[in-house]
């Protein structure tokens, strides 16, 4: 092998020496800029006339420590009630969404059926669902439906999501360039097989951050289950609160659903780049 | 000889505007057939008729003598019995190579998994791409690509094969490892139908070439007789044109 004896030229050191002195230069910029902001911002909080009083009834170590244990048993409800409704939200939004994308007027029925579920749910709030369905379903005694608010609070969380996730998976599908179809039933593959083999596995690849963000989202959103009286976190913590007045409960519960999300919250951040590298092609 | 695709009277237009008029073309049992014509003459529209991906607005297809247009035939099996390839490759990027070859053989034609690998990697032998087997498309050539493209039609040991524009996405020196794979095919028989801007190769492998123009077969004949000694004028502003240009 050639020996490469490159030495920087003088244009070059020049070049690296002011690089580096730029560097330098943001680098304080961006710690001065945020001991001012974070520090003007504590001292703010710190030195309102409402803080010491804030402070004992927020942030009061005891009583964090006292309702720890009943809010993180709220919380394992919470995340049980998420995993399980994120398998039937991922199924029933991928059936909405294929049935969605059907064609032909034998399916009309069923798309308009499935168009009108989206347009429903994705309209009304899921507070309004879970107050509706929870009270209301359980209320018409309907046989061999369980009358547990819980079942009911899932379904409520199921049915609004799937909306959303629908959506999320028929963009996914509709992003499939036609020669991909084109090719599979060139092959002799059927609609089914070309959905099943070629066209649902690159969708679903191509939107999978899109989804995991949806979970993000479901994991908090679980916590709405406590308006129906169902013990979860947030209802665990509101219990707490109410033997003293304390709201230090609340504050736990946050931490939690907040240290919940954000291994999630980054693993999606790291999928999705992942992903962007290895799709950047640029290619069709 | 039997002839293994007929066209009558096909026509086909996309709204009001008519991309074949009346075409009328019989290709018989190992016949090569190459349509040559300027861009939007209808000649990638024709394959896609043959294949059954466009529905016909009249005339009539019969593959090996049975009407395919008839729209009570199953298309998935008449599709099964027809290897396209594309000009953009059309590989299932989700997909191996190998699963990319094995896909129809396993799932249209029901060949167990254990039995369609051995086929598959003896075809991507015959394209010379038995290394590549594991991997995806995205890490092939164009060149690589288009001749997986290519083992994945023949793999199902198809009746005719349709190619569309196979090497027009390809840079230059790509170009040549396909055609050679096409002339070896020809050599064996194969029944195909293709479309190219490869005056050169159209001379080498055509035994008829049909000039489209104007939703018509403006002439047609052997590559001597069409290529070299056009009657007719349009045919001759064509050729010139591209020779022109190449």
């Amino acid at each position: 092998m050639p020996t490469d004896a490159w030495v920087p030229s003088a244009r070059e050191v020049e070049r690296t020496a002011y690089r580096r002195q730029r560097t330098r230069r943001s680098v304080a910029i961006a710690v001065a800029s945020s001991v001012l902001v974070f520090g003007g911002l504590g001292a703010a909080i710190v030195s309102s006339p409402g803080w010491p009083r804030v402070r004992a009834t927020y942030l009061n170590w005891d009583k964090a420590v006292d309702s720890f244990p009943a809010v993180l048993e709220g919380l394992w409800l919470n995340i049980r009630v998420a995993l399980l409704c994120a398998v039937l939200i991922g199924i029933l939004g991928l059936v909405i969404a294929v049935v969605r994308t059907l064609k032909g007027a034998v399916f009309f029925p069923l798309r308009v059926l499935a168009t009108g579920f989206v347009d429903l749910f994705r309209g009304l709030p899921l507070l309004l669902v879970l107050l509706l369905l929870g009270f209301g379903a359980p209320a018409l005694r309907l046989s061999g439906l369980p009358d547990s608010v819980l079942f009911w609070g899932c379904t409520a969380l199921v049915l609004s999501y799937s909306a959303y996730v629908a959506e999320v998976f028929r963009a996914g599908i509709e992003s499939i360039h036609p020669s991909q179809r084109a090719a599979a039933r060139s092959l002799g593959l059927s609609y089914t097989q070309s959905l099943r083999h070629v066209v649902l596995p690159q969708a679903v690849r191509r939107v999978l951050p899109a989804l995991m963000n949806d979970l993000v989202s479901l994991q908090k959103d679980s916590g709405l289950i406590s308006v129906l009286g169902i013990i979860d976190a947030i209802r665990a913590a509101q219990i707490e609160t109410a033997r003293d007045f304390n709201y230090t409960p609340y504050v736990v519960a946050g931490f939690l659903f907040v240290a919940l999300t954000v291994p999630m919250a980054r693993f999606t951040d790291w999928y999705a780049r992942k992903k962007g590298y290895s799709t950047a092609g640029g290619h069709l | 000889m039997t002839a293994v695709l007929e066209i009558d009277g096909l026509r086909k237009a996309f709204g009001s505007h008519v991309v074949l008029r009346q075409i009328d073309l019989t290709v018989a049992k190992g016949e090569c057939v190459v349509l040559i014509g300027a861009s939007g003459s209808g000649k990638s529209t024709l394959l896609r008729c043959v294949n059954l991906l466009e529905d016909v607005d009249d005339g009539v297809i019969r593959l090996e003598g049975a009407e395919i247009t008839d729209p009570s035939v199953d298309v998935d099996a008449i599709r099964a019995r027809i290897g396209v390839v594309f000009q953009a490759y059309n590989l299932f990027p989700h997909m191996s190579v190998l699963d990319n070859v094995t896909l129809a053989p396993r799932r249209v034609h029901g060949i167990p998994r254990d039995e369609a690998e051995p086929a598959a990697m003896a075809m991507l032998e015959r394209v010379g791409l038995r290394d590549k087997a594991t991997a995806h498309p995205d890490a092939l050539s164009g060149g690589q690509q288009q001749r997986v493209a290519i083992a994945r039609a023949l793999v199902n040991d198809p009746t005719l094969m349709l190619l569309d524009e196979v090497t027009s996405a390809l840079d230059p020196e790509l170009v040549g490892e396909v055609l050679d794979l096409l002339r070896e095919l020809k050599a064996e028989g194969m029944t195909m139908i293709l479309n190219t801007h490869e005056m050169g190769f159209a001379r080498d492998v055509a035994d008829t070439v049909c000039f489209l123009h104007d939703g018509v077969i403006y002439e047609q004949g052997s590559p001597a007789a069409v290529l070299d000694d056009p009657e007719k004028e349009r045919t001759k502003r064509f050729l010139a044109r591209v020779r022109a240009d190449g």
